[in-house]
């Protein structure tokens, strides 16, 4: 057995065996933890080859609430409203994102188009208030220990689906990093003219990619949304929900396997840490601390913390987060 | 005037030049020739301050200059014609000149300066209010000389003025460096046309892979069988 | 034509104003230094706090206190120049973006922590103006004229100063405007001053019509962000018209739906256009 076998295995364990060990505050944490880890794990299939997503949150915010409205309105189970979510927001991605890569919006243009995006689906749902309760958020009809209604009040079920989730995530990733697809990637986002006269199928590929980071996001929302059941705009899309997915995904390494958990294990147990440490009585000190170290990282740490750590393998050179990201 | 003493620099890892020495007397013009990727242009400028110097000395009238960033460097006396001109695209011709006396000891005599170089150049006085962009390619030139010139300079570095005119454009081009010699200014000029750069200068330098493999009268130059065959085909 | 559609379009117009300021701040910053201030908003929103305190705590005269809030903006624009922007000027633009994310998160929970998350007014009421029966609020009215006044200056500025052409020299070349004898790291000191100066004076126009609190930015943030690109970033002028254009979009959506459904065209119709012209309306 080799030692990276040896040491999924034991990871695998360490997986398996906290849920039996660890306090159900804790329990609660990990599974946020992995819930993020896979929604930045899906971001950085698109950010890895340059194209800068800020309109993730749009995604998970339509993942998240689609299968929650069905049930609670309409009462169509998630099982249904999950993969209805997934396939909206894979047309959404395409919808934008077919013709931003045709007319070759690019760079700043292509980070501002998806930050409009994302502010269309939170002010949309914000202003649903009539099903969504607005900004204020809502509920979702609880009924108890349901299979039907995949509503689970014991974390352990959660947990189990948050680590097979990641996994899926982490098989996804791998998946295109073996794949021919990310050779023609890489080369489209060292030089996309070149790469289309070598016979790369540059629109192709890179819908390819968009559509599955838009679908597992939504997923990973949709997941969320089952977990925690209370739903509001703010926390589930906007702005604010992309820039921190962008944030952490590129603070743990967009180019290797762990970086985005990493980014995700380390932005919110730092968060969750602040918070503790400061209770209630300070509110914003513990993301007044967040900001503060997230500049410093993007200043002194250009390349996320895993890529800091370990030069990225194959394509070996030195390279900054945003490689390919030509000035609009 | 000015003189370099074994200066070194370059780009990151890539040496461009070698223990470059060389000396511009008061009023002088002298060349710098040297096939392409010499070095003449990272020369020009680390002689304006737009590339950090390495190693070795410079000054300008006998004071220390080596080492000071461009916008010191314009303001000690030194003016730099870029290559390929650089104008302004979208500033128009007199926002150039204007851009060009933008040091303090040069706004204040502003439309002195801008009467002399419209009377060396009459034909960007038609075209002041004309974007720079628009221009033709040695009326380009002119208004970049012509901006360097309204920094009242003491040494004026021209980078291939010839570069990309045609043949009569060229020609203007030397006449404008007698004219401008004439008025009793010091420069020092990087040219591929070597045949015609040595009717404007009094001495030259050959510079080849980062260093000055000879140097001479435009008269010595001109004879030397080396120069002849490699540079004028000759 | 309905009366309340025109009143609709004549606050439009107005809002208009205050959008352009900001849209000019934002893109002098970005044409001359090349990097998006996300945060950008949020200078306003520190600025508008500054009003607030100002003029309630401290008694100062409200003229005064915008004052003070316009110095603040820009010695607070230059501060982000220094520590923020100057370490990041060479990276990858990218970085550059989120370094200014990370200033977002910093100013809005710092705002928190001070603040709390009221909402806070200055309590001026202004007039409503009526004109032949089309109700006009006297605050937009002020604020739509300053903003048309700033403008105006912002431009005489860049055409006939020394300063402003080197500030559009090097907009346009970077890298030889050291030999006009420029100190480019003198001219992004200065453009940032001036684009922190106008986020404060888009302040003192907005503590006038609506309250405060640490999240104001996001409500206005990413309007400013869509004018800018929409105008062809770096474009002053096609900016100026794009803050127009998306105000109307915004008021006359505003009236025939709720706000936020107005936002939500502006901002789809923003992304549309992005498809039909991918470097802005204005592009050059």
């Amino acid at each position: 057995m080799s030692t990276t076998r040896l040491a999924w295995a034991a990871g695998l364990a360490i997986l398996i065996v906290l849920p039996f060990i660890t306090p159900t505050y804790f329990l609660h944490l990990l599974i946020q933890i992995l819930i993020w880890a896979f929604i930045y794990t899906a971001w950085s299939l698109m950010g890895r080859f340059g194209f800068v997503s800020f309109g993730h949150g749009a995604f998970m915010g339509i993942g998240a609430y689609v299968p929650a409205l069905l049930w609670s309105y309409w009462n169509v189970t998630p099982w249904l409203g999950i993969p209805l979510g997934v396939v909206l927001s894979g047309l959404l991605a395409i919808i934008i994102g077919y013709p931003c890569f045709r007319r070759r919006v690019i760079g700043h243009y292509f980070a501002l188009v998806t930050l409009a995006l994302s502010q269309v689906v939170l002010l949309s749902l914000i202003a649903a208030r009539e099903i969504t309760g607005g900004s204020l958020g809502f509920t979702q009809r609880a009924v108890g220990y349901s299979w039907y209604a995949l509503q689970f009040p014991e974390k352990s079920y959660f947990y189990a689906i948050a680590v097979l989730l990641w996994l899926f995530g982490l098989a996804v990733w791998r998946r295109i990093d073996r794949g021919i697809g990310r050779e023609a990637l890489e080369a489209i986002s060292e030089d996309e003219e070149a790469a289309a006269s070598v016979g790369i199928d540059v629109l192709r590929e890179k819908m390819r990619v968009t559509v599955i980071s838009a679908a597992l996001t939504a997923l990973g929302g949709a997941v969320y949304g089952q977990y925690v059941m209370y739903l509001n705009p703010e926390t589930v899309s906007g702005i604010a929900v992309s820039l921190q997915i962008v944030f952490a995904a590129i603070a743990g390494g967009v180019y290797s396997l762990f970086g985005p958990s990493v980014g995700a294990l380390l932005t919110l147990s730092l968060t969750e840490g602040l918070r503790v440490w400061f209770g209630a009585n300070f509110v914003g000190a513990a993301n007044t601390i967040y900001g503060i170290l997230l500049v410093l990282c993007i200043i002194f740490m250009p390349q996320g913390i895993v890529g800091t750590l370990q030069r990225p393998k194959g394509s070996s050179a030195r390279r900054d987060i945003a490689w390919n990201w030509r000035k609009g | 005037m000015l003189s370099l003493a074994a200066v070194s620099a370059g780009y990151g890892s890539f040496q461009a030049l070698f223990d470059v020495s060389l000396e511009v007397a008061q009023g002088e013009a002298v060349g710098i020739i040297g096939p392409n990727g010499a070095g003449k242009t990272t020369l020009m400028r680390v002689i304006s301050g737009l590339i950090p110097m390495r190693e070795g000395a410079m000054t300008l009238e006998g004071r220390s200059v080596g080492g000071l960033p461009a916008h010191r460097m314009v303001e000690a006396g030194i003016a730099h014609v870029p290559e390929n001109r650089r104008l302004f695209p979208r500033l128009s011709v007199e926002e150039n000149l204007r851009i060009g006396a933008f040091i303090p000891q040069a706004r204040a005599h502003f439309a002195e300066r801008l009467d002399w170089v419209f009377s060396l150049f009459p034909r960007l006085e038609e075209r002041r209010g004309q974007l720079a962009g628009t221009l033709s390619g040695g009326e380009q030139q002119m208004c970049a000389i012509a901006r360097a010139l309204m920094s009242k300079p003491k040494v004026l570095l021209m980078d291939e003025p010839s570069a990309g005119l045609a043949p009569l454009v060229v020609q203007q081009v030397f006449d404008l460096v007698h004219k401008i010699r004439a008025e009793g200014l010091t420069v020092l000029i990087v040219e591929q046309n070597v045949q015609q750069v040595l009717e404007v200068v009094d001495r030259a330098y050959l510079l080849e892979v980062g260093a000055i493999k000879l140097a001479g009268s435009s008269a010595e130059l001109k004879d030397n069988s080396f120069i002849r065959q490699s540079y004028m085909g000759l | 034509m309905d009366i309340y559609l025109l009143e609709a379009v004549i606050n439009g117009i107005l809002l208009g104003g205050v959008l352009a300021l900001l849209a000019l701040g934002l893109n002098l910053i970005f044409g001359v230094v090349d990097v998006i201030w996300i945060a950008y908003a949020d200078i306003v929103m520190c600025a508008m706090y500054a009003i607030y305190f100002l003029y309630t705590g401290l008694s100062v005269p409200l003229p005064l206190a915008f004052l003070i809030a316009i110095i603040g903006a820009a010695s607070l624009g230059v501060l982000v120049h220094l520590l923020i922007i100057a370490p990041v000027l060479n990276s990858a633009p990218l970085n550059q973006l989120l370094a200014t994310g990370g200033l977002l998160f910093f100013l809005q929970s710092f705002a928190t922590l001070l603040f709390g998350t009221d909402f806070r007014n200055i309590g001026v009421r202004l007039p409503v103006l009526e004109f032949a029966t089309i109700y006009v609020s006297f605050a937009r009215l002020i604020a739509f004229a300053v903003g048309l006044i700033g403008a105006i200056a912002l431009y005489g500025f860049l055409k006939w100063t020394y300063l402003g052409i080197a500030i559009r020299a090097l907009a346009q070349d970077r890298d030889i405007v050291g030999l006009m004898g420029v100190d480019p790291r003198r001219i992004y000191l200065v453009v940032s001053a001036i684009g922190g100066g106008l986020a404060g004076l888009a302040a003192c126009l907005l503590a006038l019509q609506y309250d405060v609190h640490p999240f104001i930015g996001n409500t206005f943030g990413p309007v400013i962000f869509m004018i800018c690109v929409l105008g062809g970033l770096g474009n002053m002028i096609g900016g100026f018209v794009a803050s127009f254009i998306i105000s109307q979009i915004i008021a006359i959506g505003g009236y025939y739906s709720s706000t936020e459904l107005s936002y939500v065209l502006a901002f789809t119709f923003f992304i549309v256009l992005m498809f039909i012209r991918p470097r802005g309306l204005f592009a050059r």
